[in-house]
């Protein structure tokens, strides 16, 4: 593909070197082959023009955090040699049911344009996007050369497009399908559409496909995809039917394990496998999710690999304390633990007392209401803080936390990068002092110099704000919802972090006063969301004028329009564009 | 969007390797935008600090019977939030049922008419009515039949009936699976003679 500049016209002929000029082009394109980080490369591309064009002809990932930021014709325009893209649509508040269900992020501009651009296309990596049956089938037809795709959080696309894609891409390696929502009106049998004489597949992730599938083709595929190191299941495939699977493929590294449970119409007594066997078989496993239905009696299985796991998933499993703690025992190499809040404060010490390396915690709530009881505080917060030193990232659902325990975890783990933590409860004090949340997230931004996403909860005041704007240089993504008392928390906010590149705003009291603190900084951010504040439709219209750039949306969760006389906005959505406002926004979505 | 040709670009060559503010990209410098100015040099008029509860008035509150509609009042202490706390609707709708006591099993009480003893078995373990029924029979040491319109109970000596969670005495059987498991409160193994009242209902 590359053009062989010794043989351009005009420079004389092949029996004379090359010009100077010519070789340090070809000398800088060959150094920034190398350049992988999209960071570096932006700033390789700003040196001079020269650099410019060298840098926009080996980029061979293209990474587009808004799909509504640049338009595809642009963005193919200016980089040629793409094999591999990343786009991401909606905002994050949008898992959260806060977005109207109809409001774009459509991948099909996309591959239209890339289907023309990028024929040699291997890779795509979607989240939040659109993306239909037809796109997949589109896909199958325009990239003969295609390779992995990785879906993210999407939806619009059901079986009979995977279906498709399987039979048609017989080069594909990866198909990770991630927290999709899969329709589900036509059930297509898609397994048994790969194609028959065996597979380059090396990785099939299908847990968020709520369908029943058909085993035996799984079993055949796996048995035909001697490359296959990563297989997660969904809950339709019993633990009997695991066996069979892992059985054949002892080499997988990483496994989601489906139901975890015997099928409905198993008989207690009936004969069952040597489970232990068949994981202990299984040598290269460093990764295991799934148990979607677990019977915990099983769980004795997978002790024979819980030595060398560095990633468990049991954040679909109802386990007891005793039950998290018979396998963790085992686990000190496990790097990332995900679990329910079900394992307890005393789980979460067992935890702290065996995985020494642990550096991403996730406890989730299995009760997700404002009112539940909780079953982890500020007990199972201090003991990981003291016992997971090299903690980086930390998602933590609660109902009681204290500043003291947030305070130890700012003072022991001091290479936290991700901290967030969910006091179910709105406007919460420390249950002990009964004192807001400040000093505790005031002493994560203090200490924890490599921060760089923040998500507060809990009662907050504006001094709260003020410690984040004053130390939080390096956050880039902050999650605010239900706290500060007054413009001045925002303002402290936009004034003083400024590396902000993300921002999400619910339900706090922050009004146009605060939103106009933020003019100098907008450019520089991806998008802020704010939603059940105090931001009128006029504020934003002064926005929108101020910066042209700047495309600000305006809507309501439901599919009713923002009219005119509205004087309070139910959510501002806005982000820095090229493109003007986008033309494929639906009525309801207002741009102004 | 070709190279130009070796002896055009020697023209341009300063250009390209030009050092300069502008954006490399275009060939003007581009017009930096005047936001900078736009910045409110006003000092910002102290805010009455809001009472944190007066808030929800444009929060969108749910009844909490889950009926799908969406309406805006202002919220009773335990309705839900849309979208609080922040849970994917993915991972909501696919959360394990929490068990009412110990966080662990779902047990109930077992009692058999006759028998001096109760039981408790942890429903949790069984997957379908079949399973339920061999472990009754294991425990008990009878032959504990499902009633069916056509068999009756079977021939069988007694029969598994349930109090759900409204009290009433129920036949096993009656409901799916899992809204039994999430119903029934107490296990009665009641002798079949008496348990035909029930299933006159």
């Amino acid at each position: 593909m590359g053009e062989n500049r010794a043989e351009v016209p005009g420079c004389g002929g092949d029996s004379q070197p090359p010009c100077p000029d010519q070789v340090l082009e070809n000398v800088l394109e060959n150094v920034l082959r190398f350049l992988t980080s999209r960071r570096d490369r932006n700033a390789v591309s700003l040196v001079c023009k020269s650099w410019y064009l060298a840098e926009a002809l080996t980029r061979s990932e293209l990474f587009i955090g808004n799909c509504y930021a640049v338009s595809a014709r642009r963005a193919t325009e200016r980089f040629r040699r793409v094999n591999s893209v990343v786009l991401k649509g909606k905002p994050r508040f949008a898992d959260f049911s806060l977005m109207p269900l109809i409001w774009g992020a459509h991948f099909t501009p996309w591959l239209t344009a890339f289907a023309a651009a990028y024929p040699w296309l291997e890779k795509i990596h979607l989240k939040r996007m659109s993306i239909t049956d037809d796109d997949l089938a589109q896909i199958s037809h325009s990239f003969p050369h295609f390779k992995e795709l990785t879906l993210v959080c999407c939806d619009g696309f059901g079986t009979s497009g995977l279906a498709i894609l399987a039979s048609k891409c017989r080069q594909l390696r990866v198909l990770d399908l991630i927290e999709d929502e899969v329709e589900d009106d036509d059930v297509v049998d898609w397994l048994s559409c790969f194609p028959d004489n065996g597979t380059c597949l090396e990785s099939l992730s299908f847990d968020c496909v709520e369908l029943p599938i058909n085993f035996d083709a799984l079993e055949r595929l796996v048995a035909r995809s001697p490359n296959l190191k990563q297989l997660r299941l969904n809950q339709f495939v019993s633990i009997g039917q695991l066996y069979r699977l892992i059985v054949r493929a002892p080499q997988l590294t990483h496994l989601g394990t489906g139901s975890f449970s015997p099928p409905e119409s198993w008989v207690p007594g009936e004969q069952e496998p040597d489970y232990r066997a068949a994981f202990a078989a299984c040598s290269s496993l460093v990764y295991l999710s799934g148990f979607r239905e677990i019977v915990p009696d099983y769980l004795p299985a997978i002790y024979p690999v819980c030595g060398n796991l560095t990633s468990l998933n049991f954040s679909y499993a109802n386990l007891n304390a005793e039950e998290l703690k018979a396998v963790v025992c085992h686990c000190y190499k496990l790097q990332t633990l995900w679990v329910l809040d079900t394992v307890r404060d005393e789980g979460l010490e067992a935890v702290a007392t065996t995985c020494k390396d642990l550096t991403e915690l996730r406890v989730f709530p299995i009760d997700a209401r404002e009112d539940s009881e909780g079953f982890v505080s500020e007990v199972g917060l201090i003991a990981i803080a003291e016992g997971c030193r090299k903690l980086q990232s930390i998602l933590y659902f609660c109902q009681r936390m204290t500043n003291a325990a947030v305070i130890a975890m700012s003072e022991k783990c001091h290479d936290l990068v991700v901290f967030r933590l969910c006091i179910m409860g709105r406007h919460r004090p420390d249950h002990l002092t009964n004192e807001p949340m400040d000093e505790g997230f005031g002493a994560i931004v203090m200490n924890c110099k490599k921060l760089t996403r923040l998500a507060v909860s809990g009662l907050l005041t504006d001094r709260a704000f003020g410690y984040i704007g004053k130390y939080g240089n390096s956050v880039r993504t902050l999650s605010i919802a239900f706290a500060g008392d007054s413009d001045m928390a925002l303002k402290y906010v936009l004034e003083g972090c400024s590396n902000l590149q993300k921002l999400e705003i619910r339900d706090s009291p922050f009004g146009d006063s605060a939103l106009r603190a933020g003019l100098h900084h907008y450019y520089n951010m991806r998008f802020l969301w704010m939603s059940s504040c105090k931001i009128t439709l006029e504020g934003s219209r002064e926005i929108s004028k101020a910066l042209p750039q700047l495309v600000v949306e305006v809507f309501r969760s439901g599919l009713a329009a923002v009219r005119d006389e509205d004087e309070f906005v139910d959510t501002l959505y806005m982000y820095r564009s090229l493109e003007g406002p986008r033309n494929d926004a639906p009525t309801h979505v207002r741009i102004l | 969007m070709d190279r130009p040709k070796i002896c055009e670009r020697r023209d341009l060559n300063l250009k390209a390797t030009e050092l300069r503010l502008g954006l490399p990209g275009m060939d003007e410098p581009e017009n930096q935008s005047t936001s900078c100015t736009a910045r409110s040099n006003k000092r910002p008029s102290p805010e009455v600090a809001e009472d944190c509860g007066s808030w929800t008035n444009n929060s969108r509150i749910c009844d909490a019977d889950r009926d799908g509609e969406v309406q805006d009042r202002t919220p009773p202490a335990k309705s839900q939030i849309v979208g609080w706390p922040p849970l994917r609707s993915y991972r909501k709708n696919n959360l394990p049922k929490k068990s009412t006591d110990d966080g662990g099993g779902l047990y109930v009480k077992v009692s058999m008419d006759g028998a001096p003893y109760l039981r408790k078995i942890d429903l949790r373990v069984y997957k379908s009515y079949p399973q339920l029924l061999v472990a009754l029979e294991t425990l008990f040491k009878v032959t504990v039949a499902q009633y069916s319109e056509m068999d009756g109970f079977n021939g069988s000596d007694y029969a598994p009936t349930y109090v759900d969670k409204d009290g009433d005495w129920m036949l096993l059987g009656d409901v799916p699976w899992k809204m039994f498991v999430s119903s029934c409160k107490r296990l009665r193994i009641m002798r079949s003679s008496e348990a035909k009242g029930l299933s006159c209902q």
